[in-house]
């Protein structure tokens, strides 16, 4: 609370919102205990505690079902809780125009069953089970399927949003091709709660196809693994994704996804194989860990993410794998081979100056690689004593953004690159 | 869309009561004379002497781009041949307020690189190299004079193609692209070009050189690149972009389907995309927009059709042979009467020609035309092409319609005869109508050509005051001084000195004596 009285603000938000409670520790943030918890049913009443809450000087983050919560950097100071958990309809399937509309708060799974009676899907996995749109969406979280369809990014096509001031805008809106006006749903993918809050989201659907198949095969080396998605990605079976799997005993596998109809599904796995060479092997379910962050239920790792050009795979992850040998840390990877995109955990038991470690030179060999590490998850210690983001070229016109929509640092203060 | 559309020479309408020559939206001549004169001395100094033009019949054939209605002579032209120079002329329009306008090809359709009167036109067309292709990464790093279909080109050899494939690819640029976020024929399955860029080297409205996005996805921070893409040149200009190349497809199949009217057609679409076939294109064409492809191109498309479909798969060969036979199922279900199958590529460029020469086409059965880029959701398809009919008969105004079907992206060609007294207003007046057609049905004013100059006015049907505010913040944040492609895109400036929500004085519960600040 940093410039009035609980008492005062709890009766602000209370006239703006029926729901607001006193926070308990549970509601704080990445380990900053919040004050209050305000749990609007609607835009308007989002719009509502917002004013309340600039009037009063509050600082607010938002939050879905809090499965991600401790990505990023801790907020600065966490006074509200703005829980979505209350708008979790889904508006709108129009299966005809392959479009869905929801609430931001809406589970990713409820979404999902709405649309699956359709034969239709929201082509965004769950990295992380439980979480809202609204959640996928503040932390831009992807997973193996991107490699046909791409991210949030490529799937989103019109938002609500609430500005820290509380004014209602949107974008986009409810057809696939519209060049009207700027994006702003690109600009809030992945921004961490604090440019704006996302109240509503309209994204294109795709068929579910009829057939998946997996293809595996087992690697030693760096540069084997990438020599596999390598022989993948310029072939033409089309992959929907091809993830690479470092597991912590040192024992590699790659995994080809191919989807679409029965006997397509069936004739391309076969192309697959002889293409992956000797060992591999079809399944018709996915291995255990598919679409896992390797950090998933190990307490106290460290996860960083790791994106490259597809031509740095094999010294990326020749990179970590030699980095996390000499200090002593169990490493796990889990990645799009073919996206660039891999996620790493760091054992729960490295010290800070091992993680530390890791990360400084693991972090070289990705900018040299076109891409970037981010220590996205990790116990407080560890994320306090790094540089989480790492360096962010324009960011200070990223500043620029933050000061339009929130020029007094009240969304999510601290959470996101340069401590914006 | 249309590169034949744009460049071709009908004389076209001046639309609405005040042309844009006479608005704030283009400025005035003779406005801020030293400013410009001050940034045509940076120019000279950084650029060799044929990249400075400020003779003024040389001005004028820069006065405008494929939208050739809208016309105005920048007071400057400069064409770059390098980032260096380019952001050295940026920075001093910056000094001195000067406004700037990029351009490319300039074929663009919605007027958006129409150049400023008091302004300096920044020309791309010098920086054309095409500096990497990089196969192993699946990317093109290019500047943004490069031609659309010369990356495609450069491509093949390696087995992958650039995939946004606008009509006018043989001309237009990826700058111009880039800044439009265009689309075309392949966007059903592909995407547009936002999913294509994946980094580009920017520079600011103040002159700074910034890189967004990259090789790698994914960049920390906010996604500044998805903003700048489709932004029309409001907020600096790309010197780089590093694309997406796809992998030439397996197999390819080109189908041109006959059917006796636009509802039978677009319920094939709509049966077609309903069972999870996704089509790589699907384009329609109703009986005048074929009679004027017939009378310019000779494409022989079925005799007798109130509608044709061009339908493509792509894809690896296992599925496109089932989709085939899906497509051909749904098509015979709903009254085709002719298929025919491009057995090789000359067949399906055959196919093609006569679906990408359709608007300039139009210029054979009509002196004028405006082209509409309205959007629909695909299911609306039969109840607004109807509309768009009963507005044609009630008003007398003929109306073609060429359009991509699969993404319910309408090109109504609104025929006119600008000799004709009132005629210009009654094409203007259908035009209207139908972009308010498709605003009422949840739809677009634009799918691919952008709001430029020329749909700026519209913004407010299909968007409040606070949702283009909110867009004008990032406005503000790129460029305080408003002098990137101004009174583009958006119907009036917002001033940028404004902090919105900023308290001013003291805060209410402190005043009221309710509450202490620390």
């Amino acid at each position: 609370m940093t410039t009035v009285s609980l008492d005062a603000a709890r009766t602000a938000l209370s006239d703006a919102c029926g729901e607001v409670t006193d926070a308990t520790p549970a509601d704080a943030v990445d380990g900053v205990p919040a004050a209050l918890v305000a749990r609007p049913g609607s835009t308007e009443e989002t719009a509502a505690v917002l004013r309340a809450a600039a009037a009063q000087g509050l600082t607010v983050v938002p939050r879905g079902r809090g499965t991600k919560l401790t990505w990023g950097r801790p907020p600065e100071s966490a006074d509200v809780v703005l829980d979505l958990s209350r708008m979790n309809r889904v508006l709108d399937h129009a299966a005809g125009d392959l479009i869905v509309d929801t609430e931001a708060g809406a589970l990713l799974s409820d979404v999902q069953q709405t649309v699956g009676s359709a034969g239709q899907r929201l082509a965004l996995d769950e990295p992380v089970a439980g979480g809202t749109v609204g959640g996928m969406l503040a932390t831009n979280a992807s997973g193996p399927g991107r490699v046909a369809v791409g991210t949030a990014r490529d799937l989103l096509i019109g938002v609500t949003v609430v500005r820290a001031d509380g004014v209602i805008a949107k974008a986009g809106g409810r057809v696939v091709k519209n060049v009207a006006g700027y994006d702003l749903g690109k600009l809030v993918i992945g921004s961490f709660g604090t440019l704006v809050v996302v109240t509503r989201a309209v994204f294109r659907l795709h068929p579910v196809p009829a057939a998946r198949r997996f293809v595996s095969v087992p690697f030693g080396t760096a540069e084997d693994a990438s020599r596999l998605v390598q022989s993948v990605v310029h072939a033409q079976v089309v992959p929907a994704a091809v993830e690479v799997e470092w597991r912590v005993d040192g024992a590699g596998t790659v995994v080809v996804l191919l989807e679409g109809t029965a006997a397509g599904v069936e004739a391309r796995a076969g192309t697959t194989r002889r293409l992956l060479g000797a060992g591999a092997e079809a399944a018709e379910t996915a291995p255990p860990g598919w679409g896992v962050l390797p950090w998933t239920d190990e307490p106290g790792a460290t996860g960083l993410k790791l994106t490259c050009a597809l031509s740095g795979v094999a010294p990326v992850l020749a990179a970590v794998q030699r980095a996390a040998a000499d200090a002593g840390v169990a490493l796990t990877v889990r990645g799009s081979g073919a996206a660039g995109v891999l996620y790493a955990a760091l054992g729960g038991d490295a010290s800070t100056e091992a993680v530390a470690d890791v990360v400084a030179r693991t972090r070289a060999v990705c900018t040299e690689h076109g891409g970037a590490l981010v220590v996205l998850d990790g116990p407080p210690a560890v994320k306090a004593a790094l540089d989480t983001w790492g360096p962010v070229p324009a960011i200070d016109l990223m500043r620029r953004v933050k000061e339009q929509f929130d020029p007094e640092r009240r969304l999510a203060p601290g959470r996101f690159v340069g401590g914006i | 869309m249309s590169g034949t559309h744009g460049t071709q020479t009908t004389a076209g309408p001046v639309l609405g009561n005040t042309p844009p020559e006479a608005t704030s939206a283009t400025g005035e001549a003779g406005d801020n004379a030293a400013g410009i004169e001050a940034v045509g001395r940076v120019a000279r100094e950084v650029l060799p002497e044929t990249g400075v033009i400020a003779d003024p019949t040389q001005l004028r054939t820069y006065e405008c781009d494929g939208l050739a209605h809208y016309r105005v002579t920048p007071a400057l032209v400069v064409l770059p041949e390098t980032t260096e120079q380019l952001a050295a002329v940026v920075k001093a329009c910056a000094e001195h307020g000067v406004p700037f306008v990029a351009r490319g090809s300039g074929t663009g359709l919605s007027g958006g690189a129409l150049p400023r009167a008091d302004g300096v036109l920044l020309v791309t067309s010098r920086m054309r190299t095409i500096r990497e292709i990089r196969r192993a990464d699946q990317r093109a790093i290019v500047e943004p004079g490069v031609i659309n279909l010369d990356v495609t080109r450069a491509a093949t050899g390696e087995g992958y193609y650039y995939a946004p494939d606008p009509s006018s690819q043989q001309i237009c640029s990826i700058g111009g692209n880039l800044a439009e976020n265009s689309g075309g024929a392949h966007c059903l399955k592909y995407g547009f070009t936002s999913n294509h860029v994946l980094g580009t080297e920017l520079i600011t409205p103040q002159g700074d050189v910034v890189q967004l996005g990259g090789l790698a996805p994914d960049s920390p921070g906010y996604d500044l690149l998805g903003t700048v893409v489709g932004s029309e040149g409001t907020l600096g200009i790309a010197t780089t972009a590093t694309v997406r190349l796809v992998r030439l497809p397996e197999e390819v199949r080109t189908l041109l389907v006959g059917f006796y009217s636009t509802d039978d057609a677009g319920a094939a679409t709509s049966a077609i995309i309903g069972s999870g076939v996704l089509p790589a294109a699907i384009e329609m064409m109703d009986a005048l927009a074929i009679e004027a492809a017939e009378a310019a191109v000779h494409c022989n498309y079925p005799d007798g059709a109130g509608a044709v479909l061009v339908i493509e798969l792509d894809g690896a060969a296992a599925e496109v042979e089932h989709e085939y036979a899906l497509v051909e199922r749904f098509c015979q279900e709903n009254g085709a009467f002719e298929l025919r199958l491009a057995i090789d590529a000359t067949e399906r460029a055959l196919i093609w020609r006569g679906r990408k020469s359709a608007f300039a086409a139009v210029g054979r059965i009509s002196p004028d035309y405006i082209v509409q880029d309205g959007v629909i959701p695909r299911t609306a398809l039969p109840e607004v092409l109807r509309a768009i009919a009963e507005l044609s008969s009630s008003s007398g105004v003929r109306v073609a319609n060429v359009f991509h079907a699969g993404d319910g992206n309408l090109h109504p060609l609104v025929l006119f005869d600008g000799e004709k007294e009132g005629a210009t207003e009654a094409a203007e007046e259908v035009s209207g109508a139908i972009l308010d057609l498709c605003i009422t049905h949840g739809g677009a004013i634009t799918g691919e050509h952008g709001v430029g100059v020329d749909k700026a006015a519209y913004m407010p049907k299909m968007f409040t005051d606070d949702d283009l505010d909110t867009m004008q913040l990032v406005r503000c944040a790129f460029d305080p001084g408003n002098i990137s492609n101004p009174g583009k895109v958006f119907p009036t400036p917002r001033l940028c000195g404004e902090v919105p929500g900023k308290r001013k004085k003291a805060h209410p519960l402190v005043e009221a004596g309710l509450a202490d600040a620390f």
